[in-house]
């Protein structure tokens, strides 16, 4: 689905990502983790060219995204992204907000656009705040409409950004059960996050990233019982 | 002080008021339009579209409006030879002089604007015109609200100084009335009350606008 060669990304003097090479595959939900500063959002956001990489290449569904012909826009509609500071569009309901891109985007007519909107919140427990603005939910709440909205263009892929750092704890159970659902259904997820049960419990594989490297990747049971390098066995001894 | 004496050039005063309203929405207008096409070039990342801008708003903030207005109605028809209506003159003079103004203003308010709303609307594959006029820019307006009232207000008492190239404005009826009775105080004074109105009526209707506005707050 998703494959990178050599990816790197340099923000002025700073290197940030240095050849990262990997493969996801379609339906895997992989969790990319490692400290604050490794490079893991920079990333993420080259996946969907939010950052544009320094060097190195990009294929996903075997279209390499990185050639600088590409319509950014076509990728991105394929590819949903989820922050974390959610950016709900403040000025429109949680129902508009939803709407939006697909009728934007995709010319989807309203009507349609509507119901698939007011099914995805349904799917994500928020019929009874359609009606209202962003600024009158929750975090947890807010986090959903930010997901239930990039499920609204159907992509087979979507990308979480540390999707319940900026959530009170009580609020992080349900998001993360949005999450579990969502990759039971066979989404190809990327999920950059902090909470190490998450990665461990739904995630098929792990990244782990340090200093811009990828450092090591597998299978959660393997990668948290028995980290192959010093510097995973580190991070994981300050988490867990 | 005696009003008696100019009760029946009132109702002439007063039609200026017409020719005030009329002449200063067209320039709003053509300065809101102006000023968010400006905006967009200075926020660009083109040279070529910023620096234009940047320029124009240099010049037309730089130099007097009551020089533009003489410039545009007295002296360019001297070199093209288009005889040009005071009407014209004026909207253009004011149009551009406040379009200068009114692009400051929307560039800041669209650099306050989160990025990472653009972020999001990039994220959705949301092409640049719809993310600016859908998303961008009714967030920067709402902030911006006060300040483009401001400049509304401004524009509107402003717009005396057309009486100078012979716009049959409100000032302008004023001082004939003036002149013509040899007093000045008591026209003066109703038109003075009259613009007072008018601010008065824009500055309420502002507020409205911004109530209405904050409803997502």
């Amino acid at each position: 689905m998703i494959k990178t060669m050599e990816l790197t990304k340099v923000f002025g003097e700073n290197t940030v990502l240095k050849n990262i090479t990997t493969t996801i595959n379609k339906g895997e939900v992989v969790a990319v983790i490692g400290p604050s500063g490794s490079g893991k959002s920079t990333f993420l956001r080259c996946l969907n060219l939010l950052e544009e990489p320094s060097s190195g290449y990009i294929w996903v569904k075997d279209k390499e995204i990185t050639n600088p012909k590409i319509n950014k826009l076509e990728i991105r509609k394929n590819i949903g992204m989820v922050f974390q500071h959610f950016h709900l569009f403040p000025h429109m309901t949680v129902l508009e907000n939803v709407m939006y891109a697909p009728i934007k985007v995709k010319k989807v007519k309203k009507e349609l656009a509507e119901k698939i909107a007011s099914e995805l919140l349904a799917k994500v427990g928020l019929t009874d705040k359609i009606d209202s603005y962003p600024n009158r939910l929750s975090g947890g709440q807010k986090q959903r409409v930010a997901i239930a909205r990039a499920l609204a263009m159907d992509p087979e892929i979507m990308l979480f950004d540390e999707p319940t750092s900026a959530l009170d704890p009580e609020m992080v159970k349900e998001v993360l059960d949005v999450m579990k659902d969502l990759a039971h259904t066979g989404m190809t997820m990327i999920v950059v996050t902090h909470e190490m049960n998450f990665a461990k419990e739904v995630a098929d594989r792990i990244l782990f990233m340090d200093d811009g490297t990828l450092i090591e990747e597998g299978e959660p049971q393997t990668f948290f019982l028995h980290p192959q390098t010093k510097r995973a066995e580190d991070f994981l001894a300050k988490v867990l | 002080m005696d009003f008696s004496q100019i009760v029946p050039s009132i109702p002439f005063i007063l039609e200026g008021i017409g020719a005030t309203l009329k002449f200063v929405s067209v320039s709003i207008i053509l300065g809101l339009v102006l000023g968010t096409v400006l905006a967009l070039f200075k926020i660009s990342n083109k040279r070529l579209l910023k620096w234009p801008a940047d320029v124009y708003t240099s010049i037309f903030r730089g130099t007097p409006l009551i020089l533009q207005l003489m410039i545009i109605h007295y002296a360019v028809p001297q070199l093209t030879g288009y005889d040009i209506e005071v009407f014209l003159s004026a909207v253009l003079a004011f149009g551009l002089n406040s379009g200068a103004y009114v692009s400051e203003i929307i560039r800041a308010g669209i650099l306050a604007v989160d990025k990472g709303q653009v972020e999001a609307a990039d994220a959705l594959g949301v092409p640049y015109r719809p993310m600016m006029l859908n998303i961008i820019l009714p967030q920067a307006l709402k902030n911006i609200l006060p300040a483009l009232m401001n400049e509304f207000i401004t524009l509107t008492k402003e717009s005396a100084l057309v009486s100078t190239i012979g716009y049959m404005d409100l000032m302008r009826r004023a001082e004939i009335v003036g002149a013509q009775l040899y007093r000045n105080f008591e026209p003066l004074l109703v038109a003075g009350v009259i613009y007072w109105l008018m601010i008065f009526i824009l500055t309420n209707i502002g507020s409205w606008v911004e109530r209405r506005m904050r409803q997502s707050d």
